[in-house]
């Protein structure tokens, strides 16, 4: 959502982004030997590289020139291309990722609550927080913002515009390294994680609003809520497809999502 | 001119030659996808084996050659692959262990007459007249009473919640669970399904707890069992976890940590038995591959002793008379001490062997009670 703000790019290889940072830090610990709190660190500087700078270096300014189009295609490589490479290189099978807490159980009135979803909440909480306050209460934030809403006219007001959108792909590596970083240890770190994840992102973005942050929070709450509360309550099967059904009627209804602004392109 | 024809008789010489001094036998096997930790393990103890094999000289003189290939634990794919094997001309074909992907190739192998050595362990893939399959464990048939006989008199539950993975593996698992509780007056208070390769757990293990069964059975592939034991854990569940050796095998154990811990229940084949022989295997296969091997380790490789001992039996590579041979065949330790333990096929290609009730104790799997043959 960051990505098409501000340079229009629409990354469907983003599931495969959540995926990959655990493996540099797997790969980290197993051939470089290192502990794991150093191989984090160094698994969240190599997606800086290869997730921010790489991916837009190599990929999205090739690309975007010939439009949109292409780029979606070229994601939609990039995906398999990476998935493919860990299965090939790394390891097909699910691997054991360490927990960045404990896991504790605490019992909140009757109902057992697992500390480490409690820390994935409040580090998902304080990301959307400093994100928000950096867009917002900072100057370079605010030039990013900028460089959203109208690209030329911030050129013109002196804006390093190529700069702005270079920190927004940052932006969007380390947060990808975060997920990464706090689902593996539930999901597994597996090749095929992204297959999952990123059909989820999309739906809860397109439901929340693909373009206000605010939006896609309140997207994501929505599918994982409606999503467990289907699976518990009504059918297992289904599960999946409610969320889809859900998708539909947004599109139907309020294509520019719940909390989305309606926009308008001259073409 | 006349030189290359030399050179070219010479070439088709030694590439029969070649041929004669070497058995074929593919591995169609998963190493991706969700059967990827059960392929990669049967595959790899298979390897181990035919390397002992052809370093003591093969079997009847000849050398195994064993191209391996990639099912995706896809049955489409896994058919197109035992095709492609058949096409070579095997003497056998070793795997594939997903039941779903078994039950759509081994129709292939029966008609080109190949004896087949798999893993699965659906209870209908040996009920289907098929006299060319041939299991390396038990199938849910004979694995199940004794799963159901550990509830009761172990356990000692009334009531108990399960959870299965809808595929060939989980659907064959049901049936004979629900037939095997209802003999024993158990009742099942939550049947819960889920999919191959689904890796959010947290709805099922709220509906599991909801039931308030004394015991919970989880019957899903190794990598799904991991993240339910992580989710249980996480969920504080304090009942009972119970499974067969696709919740308590070695993998499972790494893949779940702390959270496998508890865990009980029925395995038909263990690299933790209390045997000498399972123990050095188990020892020779963590220094050659890196990691513990589990159940389907010990299946690869038992089934590539049982062809040799069989080949050997009967003096010749003989397709059909192997698998005749192989039908009511016993193959005890000192006779060929690869087999590990004393196994006999049935006239159906289903497997009899000792068994284990076992336990996840800090991180390992610990034997508890050794249960004999059923034929015995």
């Amino acid at each position: 959502m960051l990505l098409w703000q501000t340079s229009q790019t629409i990354n469907f290889a983003q599931g495969e982004f959540v995926m990959l940072p655990a493996f540099f830090v797997l790969a980290a610990m197993k051939f470089g030997g290192l502990s794991f709190p150093l191989a984090l660190g160094v698994g969240f500087l190599v997606a800086l590289l290869v997730l921010g700078l790489l991916f837009k270096r190599a990929v999205v300014d090739p690309m975007l020139r010939h439009g949109v189009l292409p780029l979606v295609i070229s994601t939609l490589a990039l995906a398999i291309l990476m998935k493919e490479g860990v299965k090939e290189f790394y390891a097909a099978e699910a691997q054991a990722f360490p927990a960045l807490w404990k896991t504790t159980d605490l019992t909140v009135g009757g109902a057992a609550v697992s500390s480490q979803n409690l820390v994935i909440i409040a580090v998902a909480v304080a990301a959307v927080a400093l994100l928000q306050y950096f867009l917002g209460g900072t100057r370079t934030g605010r030039q990013m913002q900028a460089t959203a809403q109208n690209p030329a006219l911030a050129r013109i007001l002196g804006i390093p515009v190529e700069r702005m959108i270079l920190y927004t792909f940052l932006i969007n590596a380390a947060l990808v390294a975060l997920a990464s970083f706090l689902i593996s240890p539930i999901y597994l770190a597996k090749f095929t994680n992204g297959e999952t994840l990123g059909l989820v992102a999309f739906v809860a973005a397109i439901v929340g609003g693909f373009n206000q942050v605010r939006g896609a929070i309140v997207g994501g709450l929505l599918v994982g809520v409606i999503d467990n509360f289907v699976a518990a309550y009504w059918s297992s099967q289904y599960r999946a497809a409610i969320p889809l059904f859900l998708l539909i009627a947004v599109i139907l209804w309020r294509p520019q999502g719940l909390l989305g602004r309606a926009e308008e392109r001259t073409v | 001119m006349k030189a290359s024809w030399i050179g070219a008789a010479l070439i088709l010489g030694a590439t029969a030659a070649h041929a004669q001094q070497t058995v074929n036998m593919p591995i169609v096997i998963e190493l991706s996808g969700a059967g990827a930790v059960s392929g990669t393990n049967f595959r790899d103890g298979a390897l181990m084996a035919i390397d002992e094999v052809n370093a003591k000289g093969g079997i009847l003189g000849r050398k195994i050659v064993a191209p391996v290939t990639d099912t995706q634990s896809n049955p489409g794919i896994s058919r197109a692959q035992v095709q492609k094997a058949i096409d070579s001309d095997p003497y056998v074909i070793l795997g594939p262990v997903f039941s779903g992907s078994v039950k759509v190739n081994m129709v292939l192998a029966q008609q080109a007459e190949i004896p087949q050595f798999t893993g699965a362990e659906a209870a209908e893939i040996t009920q289907m007249g098929n006299d060319y399959i041939f299991r390396t464990s038990f199938g849910q048939q004979v694995s199940m009473p004794k799963m159901a006989n550990f509830i009761r008199d172990g356990i000692k539950a009334k009531s108990i919640a399960f959870l299965w993975v809808n595929n060939d593996f989980g659907k064959g698992g049901r049936d004979a669970f629900f037939k095997e509780m209802a003999s024993r007056n158990i009742k099942v208070v939550a049947d819960v399904s889920t999919e191959s390769g689904q890796v959010d757990f947290a709805a099922d293990i709220v509906k599991l707890k909801a039931a308030n069964a004394d015991a919970i059975f989880l019957y899903t592939n190794e990598e799904e069992s991991a993240r339910v034991l992580r989710e249980a854990r996480k969920q504080g569940v304090k009942v009972p976890l119970i499974g067969e050796t696709t919740l308590i095998g070695q993998k499972v154990i790494d893949l779940a940590g702390d959270a496998a811990n508890g865990a009980r229940g029925h395995v038909a084949l263990t690299a933790d038995a209390p045997i000498p022989a399972v123990t050095a295997f188990r020892d020779k296969f963590q220094a050659r591959f890196k990691y513990l091997p589990d159940h389907n380790g010990i299946k690869g490789y038992t089934a590539v002793y049982a062809i040799k001992y069989a080949t050997q039996k009967i003096g010749k590579f003989d397709r059909k008379l192997l698998a005749k041979t192989m039908h009511g065949l016993t193959i005890k330790p000192e006779q060929e001490p690869g087999i590990l333990m004393e196994a006999t096929w049935d006239a159906k290609g289903d497997i009899d062997r000792i068994s284990f009730l076992a336990e996840v104790v800090d991180g390992k799997q610990k034997v508890v009670q050794v249960l004999p043959k059923l034929g015995k």
